[in-house]
């Protein structure tokens, strides 16, 4: 029997233990995941958790639960991965060799990396939502805060679920309001890129939402460290943003494994060829979800769409056929913008967000770039999708791994840069 | 969309004046751009620019601070000294590239 391994049974690996299970040919192949941790979280329920709109039951499950009968499941630390000898050392010493090796191992935040960011003020003044831990300690505080400087920031780009923390801004807006405290509290929106919105159609559709919600935004902000006794964010230019309540989205890394194994870039992101998958250097090791370094966004819709791709090149690479360069850089998201109410966004690696209808073009039934109820409740169904449909690598009718320009209003100069490019 | 001529030549530009078309760039070009943001280019702007340039070609996307630091060795106090204000940005516009962004 020849061995494919997958690293990781966070949404990816889950996704790819599931293609395969049903796709591959399983009297030649034997299919083993290996992950060291028991629970899986539903990540995009961080977001709703600080404000009380989701508890632990809506965002936890156990990890195995979503592994097919007919894979082989290890709860085990991976050391390190030995590409050059396709093995992969466990934390107890055991090795397991592979004949094709999936890399799903994800990112996670690391507060290290900025300096006094895990000082004092650490969950008790400076939160992050991108953890279970973090978004449940936000959570209390939210409920004992009583106004002043609230500052959501960003460290460094990429980070998983890039509108996550203006999402986070729009809806402490909401929240605040409903219970009284919004005139009590500056809300404070600090990025290191140009902008809260930097694709010219997004800033030119969305721009008006942060001036109509009163929050203040500081950009080009390039976090040097957090000055716990003064409670201030310090950029590397002596720029600074006092707060009360800061809730930061810290540096997004990859796994540590990556960095032991040296297969990764400075942020432990793996070379991944953007459109096949397969690792750079390494012909039998492809890579999903938030591992890669492809130029996507980090997010559960674009692990989804290349989980389909990947699917299709594990299998050719498994008979010998050449691989297609088939992901697009797809992703889908909802962005919540309060009272109820969300925006979708549809695009790829050339096509940035337009406005228009999804996913039925001049039907819907949801708005590209637009508020509305139906998007918000679009937001909320997916949790029952993510656990019953997505993990489970289950089909999802009218929704193709290939970005549709159908029902988009693609701008003349959007086409005509990506001709340029 | 719009247009700008430098040196007699005619390159495409987007509202914020970032290239659409990286092959109309060229070093003079970098150098009016540089001059825009009232920057002179010397050897010190063109290891960033030419560490964006290569790393661009690599990764499909302009670098950010750690990684100008740690794979171009370029610390950022030094690319504060040479881009003042927004050093990514800037040095992006000035080789011909697009300004950092998120998918919004």
């Amino acid at each position: 029997m020849k061995q494919l391994l997958i690293l990781g049974a966070g949404t990816a690996g889950t996704m790819m233990a599931n293609h395969l299970r049903k796709k591959a040919n399983l009297t030649e192949w034997k299919i083993t995941v290996v992950d060291q941790y028991a629970k899986h979280y539903y990540q995009p329920g961080f977001l709703f958790m600080p404000f009380g709109l989701y508890s632990e039951a809506d965002v936890v499950k156990p990890k195995r639960k979503f592994i097919p009968r007919g894979v082989e499941y290890l709860e085990a630390k991976v050391d390190r991965i030995d590409a050059e000898k396709n093995r992969v050392v466990l934390g107890s010493g055991q090795t397991v060799d592979y004949d094709l090796l999936i890399i799903a191992t994800g990112a996670r935040t690391a507060p290290d990396q900025t300096e006094g960011m895990l000082g004092n003020d650490w969950r008790k003044r400076v939160f992050d939502f991108y953890t279970f831990e973090g978004a449940s300690a936000l959570n209390q505080a939210l409920y004992d805060w009583k106004g002043g400087r609230l500052v959501v920031h960003i460290s460094e780009m990429p980070i998983k679920c890039p509108v996550a923390p203006l999402e986070f801004a729009f809806l402490a807006d909401w929240w605040l309001t409903k219970r009284g405290l919004r005139d009590k509290t500056e809300l404070v929106y600090v990025t290191p890129l140009p902008g809260a919105f930097t694709k010219p159609i997004c800033s030119k559709v969305l721009g008006y939402m942060l001036e109509e919600k009163r929050i203040n935004v500081v950009t080009d902000f390039n976090i040097g460290s957090v000055d716990n006794e003064k409670h201030r964010i310090v950029s590397w230019d002596e720029k600074e943003v006092p707060y009360d309540l800061l809730v930061t989205v810290p540096t997004n890394m990859g796994d540590g494994v990556i960095e032991r194994s040296g297969l990764g870039d400075e942020l432990n992101f793996v070379p991944t060829d953007p459109n096949t998958l397969q690792s750079k250097p390494h012909q039998n090791i492809f890579l999903i979800g938030d591992a890669t370094d492809v130029p996507a966004s980090k997010a559960g819709s674009v692990a989804h769409f290349e989980a389909e791709v990947l699917t299709k090149n594990v299998l050719h690479h498994m008979k010998g056929e050449p691989l297609e360069k088939d992901f697009d850089g797809h992703a889908n998201c909802f962005i919540e913008s309060g009272y109820g109410k969300a925006f979708l966004l549809d695009f790829n690696y050339v096509i940035q967000p337009v406005q228009g209808t999804y996913p039925l073009p001049g039907i819907g039934p949801f708005s590209l770039l637009k508020e509305s109820r139906v998007n918000h409740l679009g937001k909320l169904a997916f949790k029952w999708i993510y656990w019953n449909v997505l993990l489970k690598a289950r089909p999802m009718p009218g929704v193709g791994h290939r970005m549709s320009r159908a029902g988009k209003q693609i701008p003349a100069e959007v086409l005509q840069a990506q001709a340029a490019a | 969309m719009p247009q700008k001529v430098i040196n007699g030549a005619t390159i495409d530009v987007n509202d914020e004046g970032y290239l659409t078309n990286r092959a109309q760039w060229n070093r003079e070009i970098a150098a009016a751009l540089a001059q825009e943001l009232g920057i002179t280019l010397t050897d010190a702007h063109w290891k960033v620019l030419e560490f964006i340039d290569k790393d661009f070609r690599e990764k499909g996307v302009v670098p950010g601070m750690r990684r100008m630091n740690k794979v171009g060795d370029i610390p950022t106090k030094d690319l504060y000294a040479l881009f003042p204000d927004g050093p990514i940005k800037k040095a992006a516009k000035i080789s011909g590239y697009p300004k950092p962004a998120s998918c919004v």
